[in-house]
């Protein structure tokens, strides 16, 4: 017997939890944003009240929004090439030659994806810390002073971005060897013959053939660190002084900290917006350089 | 998307004409493989000095300057985790979410099978809405989904925690890619047998999806048991924390015993560690498929 409500009910389940969990937030985040709910609304829905974009004006008129959104840009331009140029240089290396040996390091290079990120935020946390660190032991065997890890406003971002690169390289090399599998041989043959050397043959054959994986990584990288937000909550919760907070670790702080759920969820519309623009922008790009 | 652990094609013939002309490696394959070391060691130290010093004395573990090795092993903190810390609960909490994140694994597949097998009104659109979700962010999402939450009462439970990360997009889209391949033949051969559409789908369709299965079952597992963010925004419970959730904690209490918390952090990344290096295999495919969407 073959209902016709089988497929509605296979399909049914997966689809209503995506759409409740998936479209409805950004539908209940605008709504919200306009709106003074807190702590108090959570539990009354009587109590919150439309105030239309105040929360918008207050948020742009808020120092600390601006600084997540600076901290935030600042992620994106040191972190996103910085992860793609390790990646693909990593593949590329590991890509060299294969044999088992090269074969059973890969592994190495992927064990920082898979692991959970607070587990990994406290194994860098004591790696940093600058009374027993071993980072500034190492400094101090090549006579340099010990470096304020996490502790100065002006190095936490580097040191906090060091984690989400160093956890975010493995997934993306996986990527890469991939996409090197897919070059054919016969075209690295052909350039062998032509007495191409290795590196040109990888810079005038391998990369421009992996111009789709480079971009696609580009993008989910962008996105990502667009979010950025684990590896600063648990290292440093956005401090010192809020100098590694990011948007995300902002809108978190407000709406779960502070229960300023409507002020936090203004904050998630421009985040949404933002991340789209700069996606839309990125798929532009890559639309007219195809055309080329 | 089957298993691609066939033997590699026959090795270039110019590296077997290399080979021929010298029976040691190129030295360009030294000086990459040297470097290819050095990076694979860097990378992977974090985790070596992890599991040293969780099993160092805490009289070690703060000593400067730091001792690489452990000059005398302790297994104390690992039982301090579990006896003076709430660490079983947590941990019982962490598989419980790992439970319930399988049975989303079962959703997916049904949607997957649904999607790949059959013709309904409105296919088309839903399907369009479920790959919509993908592009959405999780964080920009994530005030409204705790809102939405607490709206059905979810909040403060081991359900809640598991729900929104429940089902994903591309779970769907994987298995709706794999069971496409399954020839309609068959099934229709069952339900002429008179087999129900329930039988047809967990004696046949699952079945010959288990290459895919596998590699969700490794996949949901690790992000289930790593889940960090709604573990933390919705367990106000103590009682409900899990692992992630412990060892944040325990991370405020930085600087008075990275012996316990390497114990800590050693107990939650070692059990994905092993998983790792049993199904690299599948975790490699899962990543690669996941790259290609």
């Amino acid at each position: 017997m073959r209902a016709r409500a089988t497929p509605y009910l296979l399909v049914g389940p997966a689809s209503l939890l995506l759409v409740l969990f998936g479209v409805l937030p950004i539908v209940v985040a605008l709504v919200v944003s306009m709106t003074d709910m807190d702590a108090a609304g959570l539990g009354d829905l009587s109590r919150v009240s439309f105030i239309g974009a105040a929360n918008y004006q207050a948020l742009f008129a808020d120092p600390s929004f601006w600084q997540a959104l600076r901290n935030t840009a600042f992620y994106v331009l040191l972190g996103v090439p910085s992860v793609v140029i390790v990646s693909l240089v990593a593949a590329l290396a590991l890509n060299h030659t294969d044999n088992r040996f090269f074969r059973a390091l890969r592994s190495f290079y992927f064990l920082p994806a898979i692991t959970g990120i607070v587990a990994i935020a406290l194994v860098w946390g004591y790696l940093y810390n600058s009374q027993f660190g071993l980072f500034n032991y190492l400094l101090s065997l090549v006579g340099l002073p010990p470096v304020p890890w996490l502790s100065s406003p002006a190095v936490v971002k580097y040191s906090v971005a060091a984690v989400a690169i160093w956890r975010g390289t493995g997934l993306n090399i996986i990527i890469f060897l991939a996409a090197l599998q897919g070059v054919p041989r016969e075209y690295l043959e052909a350039a062998a013959l032509d007495g191409a050397s290795r590196l040109r043959t990888t810079w005038s054959i391998v990369l421009p053939l992996l111009r789709f994986a480079i971009f696609f990584v580009t993008v989910t990288t962008v996105i990502a660190w667009l979010q950025f937000f684990d590896e600063a909550f648990v290292l440093t919760k956005g401090g010192p002084l809020g100098a590694s907070t990011s948007v995300s670790l902002f809108l978190f702080q407000e709406g779960f900290s502070g229960a300023r759920f409507g002020y936090a969820s203004a904050g998630s519309v421009v985040l949404f917006v933002i991340i789209a623009a700069v996606t839309v922008v990125q798929l532009r790009t890559r639309r007219t350089d195809a055309d080329l | 998307m089957q298993t691609s652990e066939a033997p590699r094609p026959a090795p270039a013939p110019v590296r077997r004409a290399a080979a021929r002309s010298s029976r040691r490696p190129a030295r360009s394959t030294l000086v990459v493989g040297a470097l290819v070391t050095l990076g694979a060691v860097a990378t992977a130290f974090p985790f070596a000095w992890m599991i040293l010093s969780a099993v160092k004395p805490r009289s070690e573990s703060l000593a400067y300057p730091p001792h690489v090795l452990p000059r005398h092993v302790t297994f104390e903190y690992l039982g301090q985790l579990f006896s003076e810390l709430d660490f079983g609960r947590y941990l019982v909490n962490t598989l419980a979410v790992v439970l319930i994140s399988m049975v989303g694994l079962v959703l997916m597949a049904m949607a997957g099978y649904g999607f790949a097998k059959f013709e309904f009104r409105g296919k088309e659109v839903v399907f369009f809405l479920v790959l919509a979700t993908m592009m959405i962010p999780v964080q920009v999402t994530m005030i409204p989904t705790f809102l939405i939450l607490n709206g059905i009462g979810l909040t403060n439970t081991l359900v809640g925690i598991a729900l929104p990360t429940l089902v994903s997009a591309f779970g769907v889209f994987l298995f709706r890619q794999f069971m496409t391949t399954i020839p309609t033949e068959v099934l229709e051969a069952a339900r002429i047998d008179g087999a129900g559409e329930l039988r047809v789908f967990a004696q046949i369709v699952l079945p010959m999806s288990r290459p895919i299965l596998a590699v969700q079952v490794v996949l949901t597992f690790i992000t289930g048991w790593n889940s960090f963010l709604w573990p933390l925004v919705v367990a106000s419970d103590q009682n409900l924390y899990t692992l992630s959730v412990g060892i944040a904690l325990l991370n405020q209490q930085v600087a008075t015993n990275p012996s316990l918390q390497m114990a800590a952090a050693a107990l939650m990344v070692v059990p994905v560690l092993v998983v790792f290096v049993v199904f690299q295999r599948h975790i490699v495919q899962g990543f690669t498929l996941s790259g290609l969407k």
